[in-house]
């Protein structure tokens, strides 16, 4: 932790060491860079997106340490020594997706795809802490992250059926 | 990247975090749980040249009861006011608040201590610490000084927090068991701040109110407590109330702001009816025996 209690000035580069989808990763940033944009330009884990950049859309939701969070509003230096989980890291390849990324795509839960992988994230977590979610829990859960195209009801119905599938195993 | 450049620094515990401040005065800015803050950097509306970030302070996070009082840490996350039974059962009005701020993503990063220093008078948690007269205790570079919630918020935005000083606890009185508390609010959609809201708890003893407390969420420019008529309400009969009226006098004298949403006229107006709303749910609740 040393090097983290450290004081640096403006526009210093600070070793990060994090751990990403279960790979110990190291980085260089400023103190000023995003998670988010760390993920992406850093990691080239670009399967993070960038909306409105002040934490209101939640098109970069990402799981830290568990919890999922908008990296837009997390400085990649507090990631030190944290655990990061992005939408890359939820399925190996096409074939093992998960159920909530299997729902979305069988329920319409995504047309343009550039807000899905925060959707998946946040709904990844929040069937995690609530399995068995009713349809106004499901809209509340639902309500910090925006969709431009679906209209949100195939989102709905998608959640509801991976709650389902994932209590049935 | 959208904020301008700071340099960076993260204390291990309260002495350094406090010398920090003292060495760097003006040019610093504490950084707890980002949610308010990182977007006003985002957007340039704040620009930090230092930024001091105290989520590896030790011992500032978590709850603890304490002489009839729930201590909670400043970097307490609105989750844990939200899900930690201890603060259900000892402050329940915390508890129903929290999930009224921003969305659960926002609540897993978001801490109280933040939001208390950010003093948004239209947040929920200001005006849970001004109804129930919470304590604040600041740490600065000579010791600990504890700030009443009355005097703690200034005005817009301003607290009694010195640049040296941090935020290191909320000291909230515990009532008794039995009491009722609710939360009332008006927003445009559900995370967004509120137009208007009002807190309440309230104490009953054989049928007349013994212990009674209302906060009024983004009625002015900071968050207000109903002084008047907590005191007028104290010693009258539950069932008796005309609790329309009791909204409109807790209300009366406030100047809420006016914005593209709502002007001051309807703020006053949604401000009394969830009073009388939040009062009824909290006398329906505490036992009137």
């Amino acid at each position: 932790m040393a090097e983290i209690t450290a004081t640096q000035d403006a526009g210093t580069e600070m070793e990060v060491a994090l751990t990403v989808n279960g790979e110990a990763r190291r980085v260089r940033v400023e103190p000023r860079k995003t998670l988010a944009d760390t993920l992406r330009e850093d990691l080239g884990l670009t399967g993070t997106h960038l909306g409105c950049e002040h934490g209101v859309c939640g098109a970069c939701t990402v799981l830290l340490d568990g919890a999922a969070v908008r990296a837009c509003l997390v400085f990649a230096v507090q990631a030190e020594g944290a655990e990061v989980t992005t939408i890359e890291g939820l399925a190996a390849d096409a074939d093992s997706l998960t159920a909530v990324q299997r729902a979305f795509r069988e329920h319409h839960g995504l047309q343009c795809g550039f807000c899905t992988p925060g959707f998946v994230l946040s709904v990844t977590a929040f069937l995690r802490d609530n399995p068995a979610p009713g349809e106004e829990e499901i809209r509340d859960g639902l309500s910090g992250n925006l969709c431009r195209c679906t209209g949100y009801q195939g989102i709905i119905r998608a959640v509801k059926a991976a709650a389902e599938e994932m209590g049935r195993r | 990247m959208k904020p301008a450049p700071f340099g960076y620094h993260a204390p291990a515990d309260v002495a350094e975090a406090t010398a920090l401040l003292s060495e760097l005065g003006d040019d610093a800015k504490v950084l707890a749980g980002g949610q308010s803050l990182v977007p006003m950097m985002a957007l340039r509306l704040a620009r930090p040249e230092q930024v001091v970030d105290v989520n590896r302070v030790a011992g500032l996070g978590g709850v603890r009861r304490e002489n009839g009082t729930l201590v909670v840490g400043a970097t307490t996350r609105h989750v844990a006011l939200e899900r930690d039974p201890v603060v259900a059962a000892a402050v329940p009005l915390l508890a129903r608040a929290a999930p009224y701020i921003g969305h659960f993503q926002i609540r897993n990063r978001g801490t109280l201590g933040g939001s208390l220093a950010h003093a948004d008078a239209a947040a929920e948690l200001p005006a849970v610490a001004r109804a129930l007269d919470a304590e604040f205790e600041l740490a600065g570079p000579d010791g600990t000084r504890r700030v009443a919630a009355a005097a703690f918020f200034r005005t817009l935005f301003t607290t009694a927090l010195e640049p040296d000083e941090l935020l290191v606890a909320v000291r909230f009185p515990i009532w008794r068991p039995r009491s009722g508390f609710a939360v009332a609010e008006v927003a445009r959609r559900h995370g967004d701040f509120a137009l208007a809201g009002a807190v309440c708890g309230v104490q009953v003893d054989a049928g007349r109110i013994s212990r009674v407390a209302i906060g009024l969420i983004g009625m002015g420019s900071v968050p207000l407590r109903a002084e008047a008529v907590e005191r007028s309400l104290t010693g009258s009969e539950a069932a008796a109330l005309d609790l329309d009226d009791v909204g409109a006098q807790a209300v009366a004298g406030t100047d809420p702001p006016s914005d593209v949403h709502a002007g001051t006229h309807y703020r006053a107006k949604v401000g009394a009816a969830l009073v009388a709303r939040a009062l009824s749910t909290a006398l329906k609740e505490a036992d009137h025996g």
